[in-house]
């Protein structure tokens, strides 16, 4: 404790039993730290996409071309869209199957829009490690289920898109789009 | 290590002793490669490894600068610049090759470094510190050639990214936002490749570093020898120099031969030729695999297929692979043995053995395509994998009962020659 007789210095404690000179030390580290942490986060932040990628737009797709059981491949934030026309038969298909039985449970409905139904848009993306699954294009494997089969690890995917087998966890993504006429669809 | 009977060194002229007294440069390298170094006297041609792993990873920087100065890291001309070294460039095709297949020479020496270490225990105290830098050094490795053959932007390097990061997006919640990061966009693309092509530059300069660490852990306990036992006297070690400069030299002129036969008549004999086709980020080829030195580790990615314990086999799979490697972070931990050369442990020589062909199998599985009866022999061979570290070898190495170790390495190596020719030979000294 500082005495009456001396001047008090940065050493002596506090009632609070701290010295003064914590509170430097302390201070000084957590500027330093603060100074550090917005450095570092803009060497790390470089690496997110830049604008130019983040500004990819929105792709129009035209349908009308496409004839039932065939389907179109398309880029659009260099992944590959499938547009495929349904037939009846693989919409009849799809809705036969027992919701709960998938991996991934989800109707035909939830993957195609209202009116709409013959449309299936999906991205081209396995969800197991990315490779593009065949069956969009004429005479391409299709997989035990009809819908498409990704070649690197063997997933099977069924006439909604929906993972039937395989190691993939996820049905194929279904990406934002709205048609803009019948037979025209915007993306993204 | 410095022995007591280790060399002084003396500078002998005007300027080297001009040199000691400011920058003692000399005396270090005298020190640490010179005869100031006395070394195991009965160290085997799998010692020769260390050098040959240090002479690959110059050759990789050599070449790799070289071909920086014609490659182009853009999606658009990424892989006509390859073709133009190979056309244009004066010697490219030579360069380009010797990168090439010096990226597979270069984990071959270390495959057999590794399993050098793992036989004769060279990982254990007072060794753990130099284990574990080459583990660094062997992921930065996997790193450095995984970003490496993305640059040629063929089919095998756009897909290899793709499922490579892909693996960072089987983790829960921050998974995703990982793998846009990684590839600066939400599929790889030129700002992939742009990325790549800095850090296949960088991190080369990053392993160089580790491995003077790593050679600096060697020199504190010194080299490990075939009886892992410790040198007792002078009688067991021989100056570094010129005894196993002389040894390391003819092991690097055999290594180059061999290089050199790869390099000029079966330059493609260890690549993919899918990578000859230019990336099409719209097709997959339909037999996508890794480079043949991924294939163990691959393996035991797609080993889970299926969920459990409320873990995704995606998941599973990324996790295992990893802890493949990691786990041998723990060896020195695991293998409690005091005795350190698999020469005087009879049980877990043969255990030994049976891992080498265990992840020698998963290397067959790991190149084969993801069907029966591949994925079940990798399910079997991945959990052997794991029971090998986490169980056998920790109950082995309570349990085992050794054979008596020999008094020192100069009596191993006259016991050795003694059997070898009747006794009557006589024993090479290194000359005082």
């Amino acid at each position: 404790m500082a005495s009456e007789a001396r001047q008090a210095t940065a050493d002596d404690l506090t009632p609070g039993g701290e010295r003064r000179r914590d509170f430097l030390y302390v201070a000084t580290a957590a500027f330093a730290g603060a100074g550090v942490v917005p450095v570092a986060w803009s060497l790390v932040n470089q690496m997110n996409p830049s604008a130019d990628v983040l500004a990819l737009a929105s792709i129009d797709l035209d349908l009308s071309a496409v004839q039932p059981g065939q389907a179109i491949k398309a880029s659009w934030r260099g992944k590959p869209i499938f547009a495929r026309h349904l037939t009846p038969q693989e919409i009849a298909d799809a809705k036969k199957v027992d919701i709960a039985s998938l991996r991934d449970p989800q109707k035909l409905e939830d993957r195609t829009k209202a009116g709409n139904e013959q449309w299936l848009i999906t991205l081209g993306v396995c969800t197991h490690l990315g490779c593009v699954p065949l069956g969009a294009a004429d005479g391409e494997a299709k997989g035990d289920f009809g819908g498409y089969f990704c070649p690197c690890h063997g997933s099977h995917y069924d006439t909604a898109a929906r993972i039937r087998k395989g190691p993939a966890p996820k049905n194929l993504e279904v990406p934002p789009y709205n048609f803009t006429s019948p037979t025209a669809v915007t993306i993204g | 290590m410095s022995f007591p009977w280790a060399k002084h060194y003396q500078p002998t002229s005007a300027v080297g002793k001009w040199m000691d007294e400011r920058l003692p440069l000399p005396r270090f390298v005298y020190n640490a490669l010179g005869p100031g170094y006395p070394t195991p006297k009965n160290l085997n041609a799998f010692y020769n490894f260390g050098v040959l792993a240090g002479v690959a990873l110059v050759i990789q920087i050599i070449t790799g600068v070289v071909l920086a100065m014609h490659f182009a890291a853009d999606t658009r001309v990424a892989f006509d610049s390859v073709e133009h070294i190979m056309r244009d460039v004066n010697g490219g095709w030579m360069i380009r090759y010797m990168h090439a297949v010096g990226a597979s020479f270069f984990f071959g020496v270390v495959y057999i470094h590794i399993f050098r270490g793992l036989y004769y225990g060279s990982y254990k105290p007072p060794r753990e510190m130099l284990w574990m830098l080459g583990l660094v050094i062997f992921l930065l490795m996997m790193a450095t050639a995984f970003m490496g053959y993305v640059l040629v932007w063929g089919q095998m390097s756009f897909w290899g990214a793709q499922v490579i990061t892909g693996l960072f997006s089987a983790l829960p919640v921050v998974g995703t936002s990982i793998q846009t990061w990684l590839l600066g966009g939400f599929s790889p693309d030129n700002a992939t490749l742009n990325r790549f092509f800095s850090l296949h530059y960088l991190l080369p300069f990053v392993t160089f570093g580790v491995i003077i660490l790593h050679v600096w852990a060697l020199h504190i306990p010194g080299s490990n020898n075939p009886t892992g036992i410790d040198v007792k006297s002078e009688a067991d070690t021989v100056p570094f120099h010129p005894y196993y400069t002389a040894k390391d030299f003819v092991g690097l002129g055999i290594y180059l031969i061999v290089f050199a036969a790869f390099v000029f008549f079966m330059p493609n004999s260890l690549g993919e030729p899918d990578n000859y086709i230019p990336a099409n980020p719209l097709s997959t080829p339909a037999h996508i695999v890794p480079e043949w030195y991924f294939w163990p580790f691959y393996a035991i990615l797609r080993a889970f297929t299926t969920d459990f314990l409320g873990v995704p086999a995606k998941l599973w799979g990324v996790i295992a692979m990893f802890a493949s490697i990691l786990l041998l972070f723990l060896l020195p931990w695991l293998d409690t043995s005091p005795v350190r050369s698999n020469n005087y442990r009879p049980l877990s020589r043969i255990l030994f053995w049976v891992f080498v062909a265990v992840a020698l199998a998963l290397g067959v599985c790991g190149g084969a395509p993801a069907e029966e009866p591949w994925v079940r022999l990798s399910q079997v061979l991945t959990a052997y994998y794991f029971a090998h570290f986490l169980i056998i070898l920790p109950i082995v190495s309570k349990l085992e009962k050794t054979k008596p170790l020999p008094g020192s390495i100069s009596e191993a190596v006259l016991a050795k020659v003694g059997k070898g020719s009747g006794g009557a030979a006589p024993v090479a000294q290194p000359a005082e």
